[in-house]
């Protein structure tokens, strides 16, 4: 069974030092604006949401994840052409949701992350969908086989990645 | 109102960061100019790309390393093809720069400003927004190096996009298959001309052209001017797929020209000019005597040697002499009717010998001929025409040499003045 229900009492919380709370979404950030320039197919990944849902749940504190959420996400608005916030927006709610997540459930092994992961980038996707045209106009067509294609990628992207990222946690 | 707040203190954060962010992205969409997020942008492209610079500038040493030192194999194999496909270029050079003479002398007729790319600077990408629908790039050139916003941003097969914002070492370039970008274009062989934007999918349509319009697959299309921002004439692509659209009008498909997934080194379009088309010679006042000669039936056409030493006759004989000499090899060259703006015979008006324009036209005349005539007509020289025409363009042939090989009575009639005196073409008024 992937996804196990434990009590409060049972889950672990873990922080993380400053350098790699700063460097890993900087890295994620750096790492997504210059690896789809050598890989184009690179793009269909996004490593500062893959970033924020481990930070997210590994944290389990709604408030530091919607903050972290919103910090990577409005990063990566800056670095785009597209005015600031849509990235914020649709990161905060799902930081805010992988950590209310994480304090509930234990997602520690790789099936979970991967549901966990294939779930919150089509969360991620229909409120970036919706910001973008509601409030900026932009055209974009949704697709579901884009979108599912996308997300089974974060995915597998996700468990990798993951499974690295936990080096860096500290117990509390 | 407290313990309601307290218990949903999490919700509440969540609710006012929401709100917060909503209410800056609604005030950035009501202010178009991108002033007002200008320094936190700065924040972070300053924060990513000095990684970026520095990995890209690792990457071309190391590719530069194995380029100039290892992959040496094959150089001077390359080194003949390459010179070969200048001799090719630099035929088609001469039969282009007549074309393109004619079409100053008609543009300066018309009273046309040109519009001339005068300096660029190059750039190489760096990264791109990070964004997968973002169709945007960072170059490594800013404010420092001249770069300003809404310049044109092009590759030698085609354009680019335009420099968006501008940071004082970094810039961002939207891309044409951005969906927020628009550039005019015209379709190369019908002129018919559009508005090209990119899709959310990454694909590049050119929109406003007519369903009951021909526009066919593979063909070219241009930068059209009237976006301000591209000069006229630049590759963008070429037709891929043609389809009916909404209202009356066609979707068109675009390849771009410039492969936009792969960008590595582009040229930032620093400095337009504009100016008035100039001919490099004045063009040539139309005498009544000179269209009644070309109305009139001419006397049959001379065998080649005897025309090569007729002289004297009148322009329209020359005119259809010099018609038959080029054939069918320029369709743009044939006997001209009146009323026809290239029916203007470019040399018809003899001026006094010595006169600057006189001399001018006699040295365009001189390598105009030997690059139509000679080998064909004139029997007086039978050297190799590439060579001849190559040699005139150049600018070697000698005064003498080319007025040799001039043997029609057109020529003949207009290249009177001294050798001497008939100034090389590179010294000719552009």
């Amino acid at each position: 069974m992937p996804i196990t229900y434990t009590s409060g009492e049972q889950i672990e919380v873990y922080r993380f030092s400053i350098p790699v709370t700063i460097g890993v979404p900087l890295a994620a950030l750096f790492l997504q604006a210059f690896v789809p320039r050598r890989l184009p197919f690179f793009s269909i990944f996004d490593l500062p949401l893959l970033v924020t849902i481990f930070f997210a749940m590994a944290r389990r504190n709604p408030i530091s994840g919607l903050f972290t959420g919103a910090a990577i996400g409005l990063a990566q608005d800056m670095l785009g052409a597209y005015p600031i916030g849509i990235y914020g927006i649709a990161k905060t709610i799902v930081g805010y949701l992988a950590s209310s997540l994480g304090a509930k459930l234990d997602v520690e092994n790789a099936g979970a992350r991967f549901l966990v992961t294939l779930g919150f980038y089509l969360v991620h996707a229909a409120i970036y969908f919706t910001v973008a045209r509601g409030m900026v106009s932009l055209t974009l067509n949704w697709s579901w086989s884009r979108g599912i294609l996308a997300g089974l990628a974060n995915g597998v992207l996700g468990v990798g990645l993951y499974f690295v990222l936990d080096k860096f946690k500290q117990r509390t | 109102m407290e313990s309601v707040l307290g218990r949903y203190r999490n919700l509440t954060i969540l609710v006012g960061v929401l709100f917060l962010q909503v209410l800056g992205l609604a005030v950035q969409v009501k202010r178009t100019d991108a002033e007002n997020t200008r320094l936190i942008r700065i924040w972070a492209v300053g924060a990513v790309t000095p990684f970026e610079r520095g990995l890209v500038w690792m990457q071309s040493s190391s590719r530069n390393l194995w380029h100039n030192y290892f992959y040496l194999r094959g150089v001077r194999a390359e080194n003949r093809d390459l010179k070969a496909q200048i001799e090719t270029m630099r035929l088609a050079e001469v039969r282009m720069s007549e074309d393109a003479a004619q079409a100053q002398r008609l543009q300066q007729i018309l009273g046309f400003k040109e519009q001339y790319i005068s300096k660029t600077v190059a750039a190489q990408v760096i990264g791109s927004s990070g964004s997968d629908l973002s169709r945007s790039v960072y170059i490594d050139k800013g404010s420092n190096d001249g770069v300003a916003a809404d310049m044109a941003v092009i590759t030698a097969n085609g354009i680019v996009g335009k420099v968006l914002r501008v940071y004082a070492s970094t810039s961002l370039v939207l891309m044409i298959n951005d969906q927020t970008s628009g550039v005019g274009a015209m379709l190369e062989k019908s002129r018919l001309q559009g508005v090209l934007r990119g899709t959310p999918n990454g694909e590049v349509i050119l929109e406003r052209v007519m369903s009951d319009e021909q526009v066919t697959p593979g063909e070219t299309v241009l930068s059209s001017g009237g976006d301000q921002i591209f000069p006229k004439g630049l590759p963008v692509g070429t037709v891929n797929k043609v389809s009916p659209g909404r209202e009356m009008f066609l979707n068109i498909q675009i390849k771009p020209s410039a492969d936009l997934n792969r960008l590595e080194e582009v040229l930032v379009v620093t400095q337009k000019q504009e100016r008035d088309a100039v001919a490099d010679a004045l063009t040539p006042r139309v005498r009544a005597a000179d269209i009644l000669a070309q109305r009139l039936p001419s006397v049959p056409d001379k065998p080649a040697g005897a025309a090569a030493s007729a002289s004297g006759e009148n322009a329209a004989g020359g005119a259809k002499a010099v018609a038959q000499a080029e054939g069918n090899a320029r369709p743009s060259a044939k006997v001209p009717g009146p009323g026809d703006p290239a029916a203007v015979p470019k040399n018809a008006v003899p001026k006094p010998p010595g006169s600057p324009t006189a001399n001018a036209r006699a040295a365009d005349s001189e390598s105009s001929a030997s690059n139509t005539v000679d080998g064909k007509t004139s029997g007086a020289k039978t050297s190799d025409p590439k060579a001849t025409a190559v040699k005139a363009s150049q600018g070697n042939a000698t005064p003498g040499e080319a007025s040799a090989k001039t043997s029609t009575p057109r020529s003949a009639a207009t290249t009177r003045a001294p050798a001497s005196q008939a100034p090389a073409p590179e010294d000719r008024p552009h």
